[in-house]
């Protein structure tokens, strides 16, 4: 890089992409990651999240735990994000390719959105990321997968909408709700027991803190609440009024509601 | 074998600069102003959805006079730039400065290279809300930079408005006075005419705004209110 600030593609061909995506691989290639072979070292991974619907939106959450083999690499992980001002995103897997991941997706959204001057519909923001973790797959295959929850508000259909992916970039619409990591199963398994339709967003936070509480009763690599410590699992709703973050006092009731009532 | 004329390099930097200047007097203008929470760029556009102002990073807009293809190509290279530095370093070390000098860099290049030298000016601002500083950088079309300080006034009749501004203007106005005076000039410049708020397009960037991003369009129900009498 020379000292000078350039302007990146003045002058850029006709319909030139609006995705950042592109633009750092064209500018900046280098920038982009890329690896040979199976990581010889055991690599920090997250673990539960999920997402499900209730009538104002939906709610994505997730434990606060990555493990790296059997150490516990970071007990106060956060795997739930608001994409932008109207979708979340929530990820297990590889933390490092998955943290990456996020950040590259929350720009790739605000850089669509400078460009064009439009916000992309929920559809779209979930093709592509669809695209972006296909574009991850050679990296899934040496064992760095990542396989992410996408929700948001569509005021196109005037709903919440949830997308789960695999790692080849597989792309379905869940809907009610769905699980991933490796306490996914146990996570569902609740919520299978818990969900109806038509939640409100206090029987939709409660619920999901319930379920990534039994997660972490079955599943090791999933991190419970931590009352000592105060580390409480993190919640992002997404409704009509936009992405927001539930307030930590909001999870700490009714982690200790479910607790309670569990005679803990 | 054909020989280009000669053509003195004074001549030839003036006639490109009287063709820039023609082609900006042709257009509409942009006043910048700042106040109590931060900064305002306000157009006449009739336009609803070809911008003449626009968010460029978290506490960093753009403004642009003059040939729209010619600054909307400016905005986008300055939008990719921005968001570049900020996911290569920090979202912190996108600076207008740095934006400024590369706008700067590539019209002079253009001026002094092309047949033709663009026919805009640009406005880049920017709040910190740490240091409650505020930087506005006139870019004209020859690369030339100016650093702006309260109100800045550019396009069609920039001279004008910024002589009425500089009688007008006081630093700490409310966004309502701010609005409010920034319309009455643009509709006393050349001559009085009567501007309807769908004719306004207006945006700040606002230090005090919680979000990350600073910037916020005025639509045009918030326009009208602002010009409503209260």
């Amino acid at each position: 890089m020379t000292d000078r600030v350039e302007l990146p593609s003045l002058g850029a061909p006709f319909g030139s992409s609006p995705s950042f995506s592109d633009l750092l691989r064209r500018e900046r290639p280098e920038a982009k990651p890329v690896f040979g072979g199976d990581a010889p070292f055991p690599i920090p991974h997250g673990t539960t999240v999920l997402g499900l619907k209730f009538a104002g939106g939906i709610v994505m959450a997730g434990d606060r735990r990555a493990t790296a083999g059997n150490t516990i690499a970071d007990a106060k992980m956060r795997k739930v994000f608001a994409a932008d001002d109207y979708s979340a995103i929530a990820i297990a897997g590889a933390a490092g390719q998955a943290s990456e991941l996020v950040k590259l997706f929350q720009l790739e959204l605000e850089h669509y959105e400078k460009i064009t001057g439009d916000r992309l519909s929920l559809e779209g923001k979930a093709n592509r990321l669809a695209q972006m973790i296909r574009g991850n797959f050679p990296l899934a295959m040496q064992g760095l997968v990542v396989v992410p929850l996408f929700g948001g508000y569509d005021d196109r259909r005037g709903e919440g909408r949830i997308f789960y992916y695999d790692a080849t970039g597989g792309r379905w619409e869940e809907d009610d709700f769905q699980t991933t990591g490796s306490g996914g199963s146990s996570a569902k398994n609740s919520l299978k027991k818990r969900w109806r339709a038509g939640l409100d967003l206090e029987e939709a936070i409660r619920i999901a803190v319930e379920a990534l509480i039994d997660a972490a009763e079955d599943d090791a690599a999933t991190g419970g609440p931590d009352t000592t410590r105060g580390i409480w699992p993190v919640l992002v709703t997404v409704t009509t009024e936009g992405a927001r973050e539930v307030p930590e006092e909001q999870v700490e009731a009714a982690v200790r509601s479910v607790l309670e009532e569990r005679g803990a | 074998m054909s020989f280009m004329p000669y053509v003195a390099p004074e001549q030839l930097m003036k006639d490109r600069s009287d063709y820039a200047h023609k082609g900006i007097a042709r257009g509409r203008s942009v006043i910048g102003l700042e106040y109590a929470d931060g900064l305002l760029f306000l157009a006449e556009n009739p336009s609803a959805t070809l911008h003449k102002i626009s968010e460029v990073y978290d506490q960093i807009a753009f403004a642009g006079v003059g040939k729209y293809s010619e600054f909307e190509e400016l905005r986008i290279a300055g939008i990719r730039l921005a968001d570049l530095r900020g996911y290569q370093y920090g979202r912190e070390d996108v600076k207008a400065r740095d934006l400024a000098n590369a706008y700067s860099q590539a019209l002079s290049a253009i001026f002094t290279q092309q047949m033709k030298p663009y026919e805009i000016e640009i406005l880049v601002g920017e709040v910190d809300g740490e240091v409650d500083g505020i930087s506005v950088y006139h870019v004209l079309f020859d690369g030339s930079v100016t650093d702006e300080h309260g109100y800045v006034a550019m396009g069609g009749h920039a001279d004008e408005l910024t002589d009425a501004l500089r009688d007008r203007y006081q630093a700490g106005w409310d966004l309502r006075t701010s609005v409010r005076t920034a319309v009455e000039l643009l509709a006393a410049t050349p001559e009085p005419r009567s501007l309807a708020a769908d004719q306004i397009e207006a945006a700040v960037l606002e230090r005090t705004r919680p979000q990350r991003r600073k910037f916020r369009r005025l639509d045009a129900d918030q326009i009208v209110d602002l010009l409503a009498d209260g």
